[in-house]
């Protein structure tokens, strides 16, 4: 087994106190190893969004643990969160609402260059990296170059994210239902560049998804999360193909499929 | 031979924008649905399905207008009828129609009930409050909705129970045909099986005839209707059978949309996704030949200039029914296509073996 | 942003708005070079003079080219302008009494009724009807006829030793080039009660009202801007205290403060710029209201989050990535903010709480001027209804520019 990246013991939120008390996560324990391409697969209301949020230091955790590179993560100033932002990144779910329109795409890419260092770099060396990081994802930068984000489609915008990811290189990255928004047919490429974006640079890739389908396609292993809490992980042929839990059963029985006949039996009693 | 319920001819519509310009959404669409069929219309957002549907209807609003062809409902030519004819006549009785955020529809402040009242008065003004809960609470105890759903207000139910709420209350007056654009895609998986039993129900107790399903879920579209029907930037690039369009696409972009279906099963991870590259063209000036040249792996120089028209293929059964005929949009012969996609490995979902 | 503002010149009614106030401000940089000097001279020894030109008496006479012309209606003009009405009443009396039918009698035809006068009079006359004190006033007012229509010289003197010496004489048909006279005054609107140049003033007061507009409306949206900000992203305990205050000051009727606190500070301390600072502090409350709601909403966006990853500061997301998004909506809080600001010293002027100044006119004192001066009852409208109107006009103005904003900037609403 090859060493773990990112561990919880007991990750709990809470929201709001009192009656109107909410636990969104529930005591959530995990292990994520290096290279590992682990879905996180609950419907919505499951606390899936919640625990990406704590993951990245978004949100702070009510009760638990969270381990980064074997040791305890610490995010209790401004200088560690950077350096903990370095190490771990995300990419969200709606291309649109994940730019600053007022922002030329350049900035974007600029700020992580400048994030890795590379701030004193020549102004040639910059747009170097940039046209590399454009080319990672099949855009060229040349073309791309004081553009405002929204002249994009959605579909570029999204792979313009992955791009930002690999100009970071962080040692996680946390995919949010990264093709939610996206038309199936273009779905794949994103996909691809996920896959590369292991395989090439290395990183660890945690993706949320609520389609148990497109977790099987993708992942190493997968964790079924159902009102905040996991009920059942494993590799992704062992959870999909003999799943032991009621509610991955339900889950997977309640999909639509093409090959087994999607009955309408036992869920409608 | 199955009686026609809707039957749609060279149905042409088009948005006028802010600056004038004409872009036609809905271009030259044919096709029709017998009585007991639900068909299913699957595409990229943006294709014109959504704006199919409304323009099904016969309701047109700014900016959407209609252009032309005709639309015939049980032999009851609907186009070119005035809006408040529409509403009058056709809507509710002869249509209905559920858009995807139905379910936020609902006044909150009312209650359920009362929706029902309006849209029976507004076709029966003379009916009473009693006859008409009476005719309410039968149909939701038939369609599994418990019946004290109709004194409640909206914001009490749950977005499964709400959805269903708003079919049965928009399927009350019985209508010929239901159009379902995304009905269920909001939902999780197990309420989204609930709306679509639901639609089953009203379809094999006849108070619907037939119905269009719009998803872009396409395991969904599959298990849900009869035929399905391509569209791609506003025209229909193919349409067959649920089976033969899955397994046996013959269009290159069908079959890259089919080639997208990941559904949880053995085999999914087996064969590589592929993508379509490019983006749809845009409707403000269409390209004047076929209008997937500019993504399709299989382009030839002839694609980019000659219009290419609809083809029907495949043979009449032995009444002469058109039934296993299916049509495309494709310079390119059938056989031809079929064995080009054999020669690269088939179809993902058949584990790389075309039926 | 080029788009944008291509729609917002392409919107009639910014457009329509924007000229009105920018018409209003040149005039008010524009209008001193015109007619320079100190806005609230006294240039008239009275109170209320009707709009009008006004030619200083003691000029004409002593202009020293003088020009006869024969003018037929000259005579008529000055008779009939002499004649007063009730001298008229007089005569139509006597006449009545004479015996001649009342519609052959027209007392607004000057040259008609002299005519008949001189035809009929006769002092001599004694009428049973008539008691002897009327006949005697008739006599009276006949002989003040005849001195009106003599066209004798008009001998002016002057006194240099104790004895008159003639210096000059005006003639019936003299007359002066008013180009030629050293003190002509226009007075479009009058005077007010201290006999200052009302438009002239006014176009005074409205740079002063503007300005304190600007003044309260920056202070109101800087200071409503930050806290709305801050309450909005940082949200928790300051969010909790900012909002405290907040509400503090939407329970109490901001007008009621701003009265208290105008009254609090002495007469003296109570300048132009400190009543603008005290309109802007008391009015913060529905920009900060409105800018935390709109900031709660996008401090959850993705792009928000995504550049907390890249680790920037918290002012520099405030500035770079929230406020864009809200600048539509600060610039239209600002534009009312300015027009409820000048509203706002009006109403505080109306009541005296306004700006105790001498030296600088603003629109709301010139209308508490006019109100304790009992103009509207000594019917000279030209000193409050102009102020009314350009009043109305700024307001008008601005709130149709933000009309326009709003159209373009929430395209929802243009139908």
């Amino acid at each position: 087994m090859s060493d773990s990246v990112l561990s919880g013991k007991g990750i709990t939120k809470v929201f709001g106190f009192g009656d109107k008390k909410t636990i969104a996560v529930d005591h959530v324990d995990f292990d994520f190893h290096e290279r590992e391409l682990v879905s996180i697969v609950g419907e919505s209301g499951s606390g899936k969004t919640t625990l990406v949020k704590m993951l990245l230091g978004l949100l702070s955790v009510t009760e638990g643990d969270i381990y980064f590179m074997g040791k305890k993560r610490d995010i209790s100033t401004r200088g560690k969160k950077r350096e903990y932002w370095k190490g771990i990144q995300a990419i969200f779910q709606d291309p649109f609402s994940s730019y600053n329109m007022f922002h030329k795409i350049d900035s974007v890419l600029l700020d992580c260059i400048n994030m890795r260092g590379g701030a004193g770099l020549p102004r040639s060396k910059k747009i170097e990296m940039m046209t590399e990081a454009c080319g990672f994802v099949n855009l060229k930068f040349a073309e791309l170059t004081n553009k405002y984000p929204f002249e994009l489609s959605g579909g570029q915008m999204q792979r313009l994210m992955i791009a930002r990811i690999f100009l970071l290189k962080p040692k996680i990255l946390l995919a949010d239902e990264p093709t939610s928004m996206i038309d199936a047919c273009s779905r794949a490429t994103i996909l691809d560049m996920l896959l590369q974006c292991r395989d090439e640079v290395g990183m660890m890739i945690i993706f949320i998804t609520h389609d148990i389908g497109l977790a099987y396609y993708i992942s190493d292993s997968v964790y079924i999360m159902e009102h905040g809490k996991f009920v059942e992980h494993g590799s992704a042929d062992d959870v999909i193909l003999n799943p032991s839990a009621d509610y991955t059963k339900r889950l997977i029985n309640d999909v639509p499929k093409i090959h087994a006949p999607w009955d309408f039996g036992k869920a409608l009693g | 031979m199955a009686k026609k319920m809707l039957e749609v001819k060279d149905l042409t519509t088009k948005y006028i924008t802010r600056f004038r310009e004409n872009i036609y959404a809905v271009d030259h669409v044919s096709f029709e649905v017998e009585e007991g069929k639900t068909l299913g219309i699957a595409g990229e957002s943006g294709c014109g399905k959504s704006t199919l549907a409304l323009s099904l209807m016969g309701y047109y609003f700014p900016p959407l207008y209609y252009s032309g062809g005709e639309i015939t409902i049980d032999g009851r030519n609907i186009s070119g009828l005035k809006p408040d004819d529409v509403r009058k006549s056709i809507l509710g009785t002869e249509i209905a129609y559920i858009p995807q955020a139905a379910m936020n529809a609902l006044n909150p402040t009312a209650k359920i009930i009362r929706f029902i009242e309006d849209v029976i008065h507004a076709h029966d003004p003379k009916k009473t409050k009693k006859d008409i809960y009476d005719l309410a609470k039968e149909r939701f105890e038939i369609l599994n909705l418990p019946s004290d759903v109709l004194q409640k207000h909206s914001v009490e139910l749950s977005g499964g129970m709400k959805q269903r709420t708003v079919i049965a209350i928009s399927t009350i007056l019985s209508p010929k045909v239901l159009i379902a654009d995304e009905p269920s895609s909001a939902l999780d998986v197990t309420s989204q099986k609930l709306v679509i039993k639901m639609m089953y129900d009203l379809m094999n107790m006849g108070y619907i005839k037939s119905m269009i399903f719009i998803t872009h879920e396409l395991p969904l579209l599959y298990n849900v209707t009869d035929d399905i029907m391509v569209m791609y930037a506003g025209q229909i690039v193919e349409s067959g059978s649920a089976r033969q369009m899955v397994f046996d696409p013959v269009h290159p972009y069908s079959k890259g949309l089919m080639d997208s279906i990941i559904v949880p099963e053995e085999g999914t991870r087996d064969a590589k996704l592929t993508a379509i590259p490019g983006t749809p063209p845009n409707l403000k000036d269409p390209p004047k030949g076929c209008r997937f040249a500019d993504r399709c792996k299989y382009v030839m120089p002839l694609c980019q200039t000659s219009f290419v028209t609809m083809r029907r293929f495949g043979e009449l059964d032995d009444d002469g029914n058109a039934e296993s005929q299916r049509r495309y949009r494709c310079i390119v012969p059938v056989h031809e296509l079929k064995e080009t996609f054999k020669r690269e490995g088939g179809l993902r979902n058949t584990g790389g073996a075309a039926i | 942003m080029k788009n944008t503002l291509r729609q917002i010149a392409h919107s009639p009614k910014f457009m329509i708005g924007f000229c009105m106030i920018l018409l209003m401000v040149l005039s008010v940089f524009i209008y001193p070079l015109i007619v320079p000097g100190n806005p609230l001279e006294m240039i008239g020894l009275g109170t209320f003079f009707r709009p009008g030109t006004y030619v200083s008496v003691y000029d004409s006479v002593s202009t020293d080219k003088r020009y006869v012309i024969k003018l037929s209606d000259a005579a008529e003009k000055r008779l009939a302008s002499k004649l007063a009405p009730e001298d008229r009443e007089v005569m139509k009396t006597w006449l009545l009494a004479f015996g001649l039918p009342e519609e052959s009698i027209d007392l607004e035809n000057t040259e008609e009724l002299l005519q008949l006068w001189r035809n009929t009079y006769d002092p001599e006359l004694r009428f049973d009807n008539m008691t002897t004190a009327v006949r005697k006033h008739v006599q009276r007012t006949d002989a003040k006829l005849d001195s009106l229509l003599t066209d004798t010289d008009i001998i002016i003197a002057s006194e240099t030793d104790g004895t008159l010496t003639q210096s000059g004489a005006v003639g019936a048909n003299d007359y002066v080039n008013v180009s030629e006279i050293a003190n002509v005054r226009v007075l479009p609107l009058g005077t007010d009660n201290f006999g200052r140049d009302v438009l002239k003033e006014m176009i005074s007061a409205l740079g002063t009202s503007l300005l304190i507009g600007l003044i309260a409306g920056t202070i109101a949206t800087v200071f409503g801007l930050a806290l709305g900000l801050l309450a909005g992203y940082v949200g928790g305990i300051v969010d909790d205290i900012i909002m405290f205050v907040t509400n503090l000051f939407t329970v109490i009727p901001s007008f009621v403060l701003l009265i208290l606190i105008s009254f609090s500070i002495s007469q003296t301390q109570r300048g132009t710029v400190t009543v603008a600072v005290v309109i802007g502090l008391t009015s913060w409350v529905w920009t900060t209201r409105s800018v935390r709601a709109q900031v709660v909403s996008l401090r959850n966006r993705d792009h928000v989050n995504l550049s907390k990853l890249s680790g920037h500061s918290l002012p520099r997301i405030l500035v770079a990535d929230i406020l864009p998004y809200i600048a539509s909506y600060v610039i239209m809080a600002f534009i009312l903010q300015i027009s409820s600001g000048i509203l706002a010293e009006a109403q505080l002027s109306m009541l005296g709480l306004g700006p105790r100044t001498t030296t600088t006119p603003t629109l709301g004192l010139m209308m508490y001027w006019a109100m304790l001066y009992t103009a509207h009852i000594n019917g000279a409208w030209w000193a409050y209804f102009p102020i009314v109107v350009l009043i109305a006009c700024v307001s008008f103005s601005l709130n149709l520019m933000n009309t326009g904003l709003d159209q373009v900037f929430n395209p929802q609403l243009r139908g």
